[in-house]
């Protein structure tokens, strides 16, 4: 069944240069192998589309039931380069809870 | 147990939120982190102008302020508050708050040998793009070494009460006093690496304690009296995070979590000065109302290098906005921009990059947002950066004629020309550990 991933997961994310790191948290520990799965760096890169011009990165926590994103040349040059309105990225997990994922 | 609290998370966050801290409840510890990456190269240039300045100028109000409570109470405050005139600072303080036992930590600023590191034959290339420093020599504003915990605890253990750093990391003002109660060694790795996941969690503030919290955010209790997090570190380096009883917000598995991946990088090697931290240890349990419990953190040995903070000069940039009102909001918008890009060829002028937002429709999310064909109003939102300060200037003239001589129904121009920013970029390194020398002077 295909669901956003805000049902599923709460975010929070932030910047590093011109990194934006997206944490993508389980909202129920029994998500967490559902956001390992769906929530890809192929599919993270496809979903913000020309926004992001590196690669991304995912890394496990089972501990906390959260996977980290790191999506690399993604804040348009960072901190006070980037003529951006979202510089340092602090947006870009609320717009991940859009992507639809297929949920069990 | 010992009790830290954070109550700045930023220069320019809540003045209040120290104050509540020290008047609702009891801490042992107050934590002050005021230095952001580029506030260093600010700070450089107000010290340029005038040798007095050149530290976070609400600090020493703020003690005038607290002086009283912290004298009755023994708190202790640990401040990176020094920017690169840490003496100035203590000085500036010392006249708010007489009589309290002030020290500085130096060391941390290398403004004036990075020609010596050089002919050293250290590159300092740029970690993320791997460039040589020489390249940018000429524009460097401010170069800092992060320093880490040590330092700032030895100056605890001396006697200070407020203990005033230049670049110290965030974390190392957390993990400063719990070396100095507890005695911690320089290899305890595991409890290192606790204390600076402590100092992690409540560097931002309230940013732990419910602000910013996506998961159920309509029902956090009066987020206007928000409450600031207070760590209670035990010996053995587990903690708990909290804040007070009766200062609003809110602390559990959500708010903690989310304040954990803040800012993070790979979670296994979270680098230090003082250790490397592995986030994929910790544990974390609800312990009560308003309580997180910490436990199972490790830790590894620090690093050989310190990383280096450089700011340097690059160039000039403006962003400019007008407002077009329904109907065909989207479209007028999209035609002005068409034109002003036009012009600026026009006019030859060249730029390192324009860029181009409708706020409304996809400023924050590309896109991945929703879409909205026929939104009521837009705003148009050009940006242009460049070397050349004289083109940046002439783009800024280049919006407001809009409103009579293109697409209609623009507004919002009230602000007038957008103002030319020079930008400070940000150029971070690494250099041997030995090369940096910190120590500490008490006062008063």
């Amino acid at each position: 069944m295909k669901k956003p991933l805000g049902t599923i997961a709460h975010t929070r994310s932030g910047d590093k240069g011109d990194t934006c790191n997206i944490g993508v948290i389980a909202l129920k520990p029994e998500y967490y192998a559902t956001i390992v799965r769906e929530v890809t760096p192929e599919r993270v890169k496809a979903y913000f589309g020309e926004l992001v011009k590196g690669r991304v990165e995912q890394f496990e926590l089972p501990n906390l039931a959260a996977v980290n994103l790191l999506l690399h040349e993604s804040l348009g040059g960072g901190g006070t380069v980037s003529l951006r309105v979202d510089a340092q990225g602090k947006t870009y997990g609320a717009g991940l809870l859009g992507m639809e994922i297929d949920v069990d | 147990m010992i009790r830290i609290a954070n109550g700045q998370g930023f220069w320019g966050d809540w003045l209040e939120a120290p104050v509540r801290l020290v008047e609702d409840g009891p801490i042992d510890f107050l934590v002050l982190d005021y230095l952001a990456e580029v506030t260093m190269s600010i700070l450089q240039k107000q010290k340029q102008e005038n040798p007095n300045l050149g530290y976070a100028r609400d600090f020493p109000p703020l003690i005038g302020r607290l002086a009283p409570r912290l004298r009755e109470r023994g708190i202790k405050v640990i401040a990176n508050a020094g920017g690169v005139n840490p003496t100035a600072c203590a000085r500036a303080v010392m006249e708010a708050a007489p009589g309290l036992r002030v020290a500085v930590v130096q060391g941390d600023d290398v403004f004036s040998r990075i020609d010596e590191f050089l002919a050293k034959g250290y590159e300092m290339r740029d970690m993320d793009t791997g460039e040589p420093l020489a390249g940018i020599r000429g524009r460097i504003l401010s170069a800092n070494a992060y320093i880490g915990a040590f330092p700032l605890a030895a100056a605890l253990d001396c006697g200070a009460q407020v203990v005033i750093a230049g670049r110290s990391t965030d974390t190392a003002l957390t993990l400063a006093p719990m070396i100095h109660a507890f005695g911690w060694g320089a290899e305890d790795w595991n409890r290192l690496a606790a204390g600076t996941i402590a100092g992690h969690i409540i560097e931002c503030g309230a940013q732990c304690s419910g602000g910013n919290c996506q998961v159920d955010w309509q029902t956090i209790p009066r987020m206007a009296d928000i409450g600031y997090p207070i760590i209670e570190a035990e010996s053995d380096g587990s903690f708990t995070v909290t804040k007070h009883e009766r200062a609003g917000g809110r602390v559990n598995l959500d708010t903690v979590k989310e304040q954990l991946l803040y800012e993070l990088g790979d979670p296994r090697n979270y680098i230090t000065p003082d250790c490397v931290a592995h986030f994929t240890s910790i544990q974390l349990e609800n312990s009560g109302p308003d309580r997180v419990r910490v436990t199972g953190i490790r830790g590894g040995p620090r690093p050989p290098t310190l990383k280096l903070s450089i700011s340097y000069a690059n160039g000039w940039k403006s962003i400019g906005t007008l407002v077009y009102s329904w109907p065909q909001a989207l479209g007028k918008a999209r035609a002005a921009d068409q034109i002003v890009r036009r012009r600026l060829v026009e006019l030859g002028l060249g730029f390192e990059e324009i860029y181009t937002e409708y706020f409304g429709v996809n400023a924050c999310h590309g896109p991945a947002a929703p879409p909205n064909p026929d939104p009521p109003e837009v705003q148009l939102r050009i940006g242009v950066r460049g070397q050349d300060r004289k083109a940046v200037d002439r783009f800024t003239r280049e919006l407001i004629p809009l409103v009579l001589n293109g697409p209609p129904g623009a507004t919002g121009f009230g602000e007038g020309r957008p103002p030319v920013r020079e930008i400070v970029a940000y150029w971070s390194a690494l250099i041997p550990r030995e090369e940096i020398a910190t120590c500490h002077e008490v006062f008063g």
